[in-house]
């Protein structure tokens, strides 16, 4: 699993990468975490190359969506794959993110 | 390393590896060998490495209470469009009614993600059986070719 952040103007995309489970999720949500310790509320979640994503990673994703929130900002997430979109709604947890097929629409959005 | 027991119009494989999260993916890995192996389609193989890994993943934080306290023994068995793993340990007494139950259809403040990995299992196999015995615990999963 890898994760890189750019930050734009009004939000920061952190894109992940590989596999997402107990073992990489602590990394995954540690790049989530910095970002929005840093100050940044507004944060896209770039989920295109997630292979893979356990209830370890989903749980990181919903701290995540709470730490955002809870700030005033918002957790997007931007090109889920489908085995991401498999494992939201696996859990109901769909509707509970905005979710763009489109980073440019998720980074307009704030 | 995986060892191929016995082929007769069946598959039956079985991987013994450290109880460590480092481990997942080589345990993904076998799973969806063994389903190609058996003609399984992709999603029936993503629905079994899912169970698995959560299963996995349990057994290392709640059985073993952490990474390297002992093997996971996992046994392939696949006959007639049905796919059993057997999931073997040697840590404490898992119980599944003592875990939590996650609350998901709810407001973000109120979800609680406690008990999700076991709520994937029920929701991915056809059937889940926790036993517990002098030899460890032991998870017998089904799936169902769709």
């Amino acid at each position: 699993m890898e994760t890189q952040t750019v930050e734009y103007k009004r939000c920061s995309v952190v894109a992940a990468s590989g596999r997402v489970d107990s073992n990489t999720a602590p990394a995954f949500e540690e790049a989530l975490k910095k970002v929005i310790d840093g100050g940044q509320h507004n944060v896209v979640l770039q989920l295109s190359g997630v292979e893979f994503l356990s209830s370890a990673g989903l749980r990181g994703m919903v701290s995540g969506l709470k730490a955002c929130k809870s700030g005033g900002g918002n957790l997007v997430l931007a090109i889920p794959s489908e085995r991401v979109k498999t494992v939201l709604d696996l859990a109901g947890l769909t509707s509970l993110f905005s979710v763009f097929d489109d980073l440019t629409a998720a980074v307009g959005s704030f | 390393m995986s060892i191929n027991i016995d082929v007769s119009m069946s598959i039956k494989r079985e991987l013994v590896v450290p109880g460590s999260f480092e481990y997942l993916v080589t345990i993904a890995d076998f799973i969806a060998e063994v389903g190609c192996e058996a003609g399984f389609d992709q999603d029936t193989i993503f629905h079994v490495q899912m169970a698995v890994d959560e299963a996995c993943s349990n057994v290392i934080e709640h059985a073993y209470c952490g990474p390297s306290k002992g093997d996971i023994n996992l046994c392939c068995d696949c006959q007639g469009g049905e796919w059993v793993v057997t999931i073997r340990d040697k840590g404490r007494p898992f119980d599944p009614d003592q875990v939590v139950k996650p609350k998901l259809d709810t407001d973000l403040e109120d979800i609680k993600t406690g008990g999700l990995g076991l709520y994937f299992m029920h929701q991915l196999m056809d059937s889940v059986e926790f036993t517990f015995g002098k030899d460890g615990n032991k998870l017998r999963m089904v799936k169902r070719e769709v």
